[in-house]
């Protein structure tokens, strides 16, 4: 591994990634509004396993990701039924869910086990891979890791500069100064956490179809709708944070690749761990970074202001309650 | 008064009745969808669980650790905490276990190592769950995720455990440490493979859990600060000592589920030693809409299908996690069943 170049894995690392990216923005939409889908877990393996399978059946990848988009959509469907629609808990059915998605997706899958199915092939973009360092990290890759791109700032654009954006992030912080003002704020909030469900589905999608190709007891995905779900908050809510979240995630994951070829007697899933420990100590961070010590430490010393400022966000102000109208 | 008692015989009749059809209509349907006569399967499940006291006995060693976990849950649930990390309190339990027994048993009797390897288990359950406790109270972390994080550490800390320093003479595998010596194994009923002591144990750990629910301050105090925090501060009651005491008790309950594991079901340390139990005693808790009543029958159902499951793959060719899919379902179906009866009576 002496050899590894830097552009090599930055290469990975930006594929790597593209499902995080997919599932991440998903959620953030979902979170955004107000409504948690705590069932990324369990979706993202479910609309692997569905994606696999019917990409497999009619050798159609376009198929396949349709496929596993609509599975997500389907499992965002019933948490945001039952908490809106009934008012259970999100946590409690999120929870349920990612369980049973999970069993449900070997049982399933049974017959689909280690076969070689279709995958994404590589489609370099002309001209653009020509740049030097650039185009070797960035423009070798499949159409999904572009899509994952355009996604990034389509979402970005659509919460910041759009009417829709103002009108989603408002019923997340005050859903009921939105209900006065018009808005329906159950059909609304049903929309996105659909749409976010989709692009979970995606997710997982890519895990069979590119990054993890193929189905099996174990996938080799289970946890990454956990680490998702940190993610989301890590990035604080906002689609260019919570990209840079999955891109450092993707690094770290490389890098346990990378030092478990410098330790080979570590067996690889300690290295796989990592990232979690990690992942909390930098949410612990975040809430120190909000304390008034901490912030008056930080005037003196102006360095480190953006670093914290970077880390201090806060949640949608509704996340979680449902909101029911007088 | 009999005419209330039977209202409410009725509401819970009622309650499980709509729970199990939905449950029955869904598995049928997913298992004609699959192709294998749902009929065969069900047979299978209750004949693999209850057909013959051997079986029987595995259900139970399924069991023990699920209600020892769901007791444990009861504490942090009625503080409104999602200990998720049980699953890793477990494992700390069955490392705890494993190390006591790995370093005392060159000195010491074996009654005494496995009595020391009992109190260490727990401990380390408990030191696992406070981290959890802790993130949340002091560092702001959620304890989903602080739970989650930690189970995932716990389970490269087995990793590494059975690949490097308790590693078999001559070859590391997946299948574990070195077996325990047979003197070191907690004695099982004749020809059963279950523990007469773990199942004991077990249902005092149960009885305790109740009468510190029911009728000590300790109980009162954790649904009093769980359902209004900032009402418990105003008697002086601290929702985060409180919240760190009901994360150590679950801790103490998983140890001790993991101390079962290693002394009285595998005798060593394996990478699966918690078998999922602890997630899947969430699943008994919220069936048991959160009290302690439900929980010895639910704990018991769940574990006929975890051991009837087993058979699936080799007579029908079905994956064995269709038990999990039916927990799911049953849950599911509760839930909305519940809150059916809630919205119809309000």
């Amino acid at each position: 591994m002496m050899d590894f170049s830097l552009s090599i894995l930055m290469a990975s690392v930006v594929s790597g990634a593209a499902p995080l990216v997919f599932a991440t923005l998903g959620e953030t939409f979902t979170e955004r509004v107000g409504i948690i889908n705590l069932s990324l877990d369990g979706t993202i393996l479910l609309s692997a396993m569905v994606s696999f399978a019917v990409a497999y059946e009619t050798q159609n990848l376009m198929c396949g990701f349709l496929a596993g988009g609509i599975v997500g959509a389907l499992v965002a469907t019933i948490v945001a039924f039952t908490s809106l629609f009934w008012g259970l808990s999100q946590v409690a059915v999120g929870f349920v869910l990612t369980l049973m998605c999970k069993d449900l997706a070997y049982f399933l899958g049974n017959s689909y086990t280690r076969i070689q199915g279709p995958q994404l092939s590589h489609l370099p973009l002309p001209f653009l891979e020509k740049i030097p360092v650039i185009g070797n990290i960035l423009f070798q890759h499949n159409i999904m890791v572009y899509l994952s791109y355009a996604c990034i700032i389509a979402t970005w654009f659509y919460f910041y500069r759009t009417n829709w954006g103002l009108k989603l992030r408002s019923i997340g912080e005050n859903p009921r100064a939105a209900y006065t003002r018009g808005f329906s704020v159950r059909k609304i909030q049903f929309g996105y956490t659909i749409l976010g469900g989709f692009l979970v589905g995606i997710a997982g999608a890519l895990y069979s179809l590119s990054v993890k190709p193929g189905w099996g007891r174990p996938q080799g995905a289970e946890g990454i709708g956990w680490i998702a779900l940190a993610i989301v908050i890590f990035g604080g809510w906002d689609p260019l944070k919570v990209a840079f979240g999955a891109y450092f995630f993707g690094f770290l994951q490389i890098m346990g690749v990378v030092f478990q070829s410098w330790w080979p007697s570590i067996p690889a899933q300690v290295f796989q761990v990592a990232p979690f420990p990690l992942m909390i100590f930098i949410l612990v961070l975040i809430h120190l970074s909000r304390r008034k010590a901490v912030n008056e430490w930080l005037e003196a010393h102006p360095l480190l202001r953006p670093l914290v400022r970077f880390l201090q966000v806060n949640p949608p102000a509704s996340l979680g309650k449902t909101y029911h109208k007088e | 008064m009999g005419h209330e008692l039977k209202k409410r015989l009725f509401a819970v009749a009622s309650r499980w009745f709509v729970t199990f059809s939905i449950v029955i209509l869904l598995t049928t349907l997913l298992l004609l969808a699959t192709g294998t006569p749902p009929l065969e399967a069900y047979l299978l499940l209750i004949k693999g669980s209850l057909g013959s006291w051997n079986k029987i006995a595995r259900v139970l060693q399924v069991w023990i650790p699920l209600t020892l976990c769901s007791c444990g849950l009861l504490y942090t649930f009625s503080m409104k905490l999602w200990n998720i990390g049980i699953e890793g309190q477990v494992m700390l339990g069955a490392v705890g276990a494993t190390a006591m027994l790995k370093w005392l048993s060159p000195y010491f009797a074996p009654s005494l190592c496995l009595i020391a390897a009992f109190v260490f288990a727990m401990f380390l359950g408990a030191l696992w769950a406070l981290f959890a406790g802790i993130l949340k109270t002091k560092g702001g972390v959620n304890e989903i995720f602080a739970g989650l994080g930690l189970n995932f550490v716990a389970q490269g800390l087995i990793l590494w455990l059975i690949f490097g320093p308790w590693k078999r003479p001559g070859i590391a595998s997946m299948s574990g440490t070195e077996p325990f010596d047979y003197s070191l194994w907690l004695p099982t009923l004749q020809s059963l493979r279950i523990s007469p002591i773990a199942l004991a144990i077990t249902v005092i750990l149960f009885i305790a859990t109740v009468i510190i629910h029911k009728y000590t301050r300790w109980g009162l105090f954790f649904r009093a600060v769980g359902n209004n925090p900032t009402a418990g501060t105003l008697f002086g009651l601290s929702p985060q000592r409180y919240t760190l005491l009901a994360m150590s008790l679950a801790g103490i309950m998983a140890g001790c589920a993991g101390y079962f594991q290693v002394t009285g079901v595998y005798h060593r340390l394996i990478p699966s030693i918690s078998s999922n139990y602890g997630y899947l005693s969430l699943l008994v808790v919220m069936l048991a809409n959160y009290k302690w009543k439900p929980i010895p029958f639910i704990a018991f159902f769940f574990g006929c299908l975890n051991v009837g499951s087993i058979q699936l793959p080799l007579i029908l060719k079905i994956d064995s996690s269709l038990s999990g899919v039916i927990q799911g379902i049953c849950v599911l179906a509760f839930l909305c069943a519940y809150r059916w009866r809630l919205r119809n009576k309000g």
